[in-house]
């Protein structure tokens, strides 16, 4: 038996270790602490490339946690699974490698950026149970398990924003996320116990192979799309977006970014995994679609207005989650009708998850890029900046890449995915690619307005001394900036190796089910 | 009727948590809400699990049983209640930070992230 078959569990196993030894690793000092993060962080993301390849070669990884042997799904002839089982095909392995990279790139971004601040032991360690409760979201097969890491996250979340407990909106920004959080995490609960108490299972491949359209399971499915809508930062529902962001420590809001998008990994495992074909009638996808269509469209007219660096960027997280709902929707839309499906709702499913990894890359590349405008300046406010692209040419190229790439410019990775978009979502209606296509210009308008203001223009007289970030966080922008460029550099490859597989693996609820229950649906 | 009762008292508990998160200005007061939001869910978890004349499911004295209550909403119960103490610390205590930066409970004044 060879140690691959154990990579799912140590997915999760690395960064609990990481999050509970670092406290001890610790004593040995400032640089011992920053080294075993660097390591942890790093063997975290070789790991999940090692996950990926296995994924494509051997096909779904399933992980039973407590068994006698790893791939016992259904113990002493069981007709249903009762552990908890991770299942990792090549659509949560490809997001995985992706939060991974996000992980690391925090990391290294604070081990300078949070120098002059106490408490950093306490921020690693909760830096990796976030990071734990990101990947268990994104791997696990079982719905409770399902909320205790939506729960390890959130927890671990609140500490984070409120890292500095000196500034009262922090502790505001945190109070906020913590009560959204926990209505959302509440109504996952409930909608658990609707469909427990309907079939007596917890195991998502296992509720997805019986599971008929009932009023209990439509109540599960309002409560599972409300609370994860609310996670993922939907417009409704999105208040506490800019505030959490914004507040949290940049190396932090990396972070939130992918927690964000394991909550709508989430969404797509309930959407299409466990609800599957039985919910393509008009209701569920037009609602994913509306969504979408007014968080983008709301999220960018907002973010237009803002005078604040990060809040700005929170804004647009808003509305590039739009992007991906609407994706998401137009693709259920067309699930039920396999010829639909060919002509646009696979290209629309492609466009959403690349989109998803896309906005992980470059979103966290922005926040980082406003927390180095922020370590430099001490200031978050666009009036009060200018002429620092002389002054720091790497974080003002880096900058320039991640901004081209949400604005949609070709020939960048953001290009692709909306590309991709567009073009399934005209085949549905024209006026969907009308919004997604004046969003993408009001993004251009307002990244023109950061770059015009922080980094051309008269230089200022108070920054005429500051110098480039310290080697480490550009070292953190660069991981990120180097994701970017490949993603950017091989589409076809990237979209036929990684996006596709992973759109199939979604939309093929049978595949999911046959990995636990053995026959199919 | 009376065996839907308990599905009743979920419901209105957890509608009276989101009023009291929504509708309610005192810090405290939200934060109660939540706690009963909280018990709302759990409540539900634990009726879910109850058969009728049902024995307690892990049982250490013999005896004739029929009917088991499960176990598993239990230990789901007790997983979530534990989260719950844990959201609930970091809550007040940033209830009680709140309080040190601004000197009041009222949510009405504690609004300095705007738009």
């Amino acid at each position: 038996m060879s140690w691959s078959v154990h990579l799912p569990a140590l997915m999760l196993a690395v960064p609990l270790f990481g999050a509970f030894s670092t406290p001890i690793v610790a004593l040995g000092g400032r640089r011992a602490r920053m080294i075993w993060s660097v390591l942890i962080s790093s063997v975290l993301l070789v790991l999940s490339f090692c996950l990926l390849q296995y994924v494509a070669t051997e096909g779904t990884a399933v992980y039973v946690m407590g068994g006698k042997a790893w791939n016992l799904t259904l113990p002493s002839g069981m007709a249903y699974p009762v552990r908890i089982i991770l299942e990792v095909d090549s659509f949560n392995s490809f997001i995985a490698v992706i939060g991974c990279f996000a992980s690391l790139a925090g990391v290294l971004f604070g081990l300078r950026f949070l120098d002059r601040f106490s408490g950093k032991v306490w921020y690693s360690s909760l830096y990796f149970l976030l990071t734990a409760g990101m990947l268990g979201l994104i791997l696990t097969g079982d719905l409770f398990n399902f909320f205790v890491f939506l729960e390890i996250a959130s927890v671990s979340s609140f500490g984070l924003i409120a890292y500095w407990r000196d500034r009262p909106e922090s502790i505001e920004a945190s109070f906020k996320y913590m009560l959204v959080s926990q209505v959302a995490a509440m109504m996952v609960l409930l909608a658990i116990g609707f469909l427990y108490g309907r079939y007596n299972l917890l195991n998502m491949a296992a509720v997805g192979k019986v599971i008929q359209f009932g009023l209990a399971e439509k109540v599960a499915l309002v409560f599972m799309i409300t609370a994860l809508a609310m996670k993922c930062g939907a417009f409704p529902m999105h208040m506490w977006m800019p505030d959490a962001y914004a507040e949290a420590p940049a190396s932090v809001t990396v972070l939130l970014v992918v927690v964000s998008q394991a909550s709508l990994v989430g969404l797509c495992r309930i959407v299409f995994s466990v609800f599957g074909s039985a919910i393509v009638g008009d209701v569920v996808p037009w609602a994913l679609i509306t969504l979408g269509m007014i968080s983008m469209f709301f999220g960018v007219s907002m973010a237009v207005v803002q005078h604040e660096v990060k809040r700005l960027m929170g804004y647009h997280s808003v509305s590039q989650v739009g992007y991906m709902l609407m994706a998401f929707g137009v693709g259920l839309l067309a699930m039920g009708d396999p010829r639909q499906m060919a002509d646009f709702g696979m290209t629309s499913m492609k466009g959403g998850i690349f989109h998803m990894v896309n906005y992980v890359t470059y979103k966290g590349l922005l926040f980082l890029v406003a927390g180095a405008l922020y370590y430099v300046t001490g200031t978050r406010d666009l009036d009060k900046m200018g002429g620092l692209a002389k002054r720091m040419p790497f974080t003002t190229f880096m900058f320039v890449i991640a901004a081209a790439a949400i604005s949609g410019i070709p020939p960048f990775n953001g290009f692709v995915s909306k590309l991709l978009i567009y073009e399934s979502s005209f085949a549905v209606h024209p006026a969907l690619s009308v919004v997604a296509l004046v969003t993408s210009i009001l993004t251009l308008a307002s990244f023109v307005k950061v770059f015009q203001t922080a980094f051309l223009g008269p230089e200022k007289k108070e920054f005429s001394k500051v110098k480039e970030v310290p080697a480490s966080m550009v070292l953190g922008m660069a991981v990120l900036t180097v994701v970017i460029l490949g993603l950017s550099l091989f589409p076809t490859w990237v979209v036929s190796h990684l996006v596709e597989p992973a759109a199939t693996a979604l939309v093929d609820k049978g595949a999911y089910i046959g990995a636990v229950l053995g026959g199919g649906i | 009727m009376m065996a839907n009762l308990p599905f009743v008292v979920v419901g209105l508990l957890f509608l009276m948590g989101l009023i009291a998160i929504i509708a309610e200005n005192n810090l405290f007061k939200i934060a109660i809400g939540v706690g009963v939001m909280e018990s709302a869910a759990n409540m539900f978890l634990v009726v879910l699990g109850y058969r009728l004349k049902g024995d307690i499911p892990v049982k250490f004295l013999p005896g004739p049983v029929d009917v088991y209550v499960l176990p598993t909403p239990q230990a789901l119960t007790l997983t979530a209640i534990v989260i719950a103490l844990a959201t609930s610390a970091l809550m007040l205590s940033l209830i009680v930070m709140l309080y040190r930066h601004y000197g009041t409970l009222d949510v009405r004044e504690i609004r300095r992230l705007r738009g």
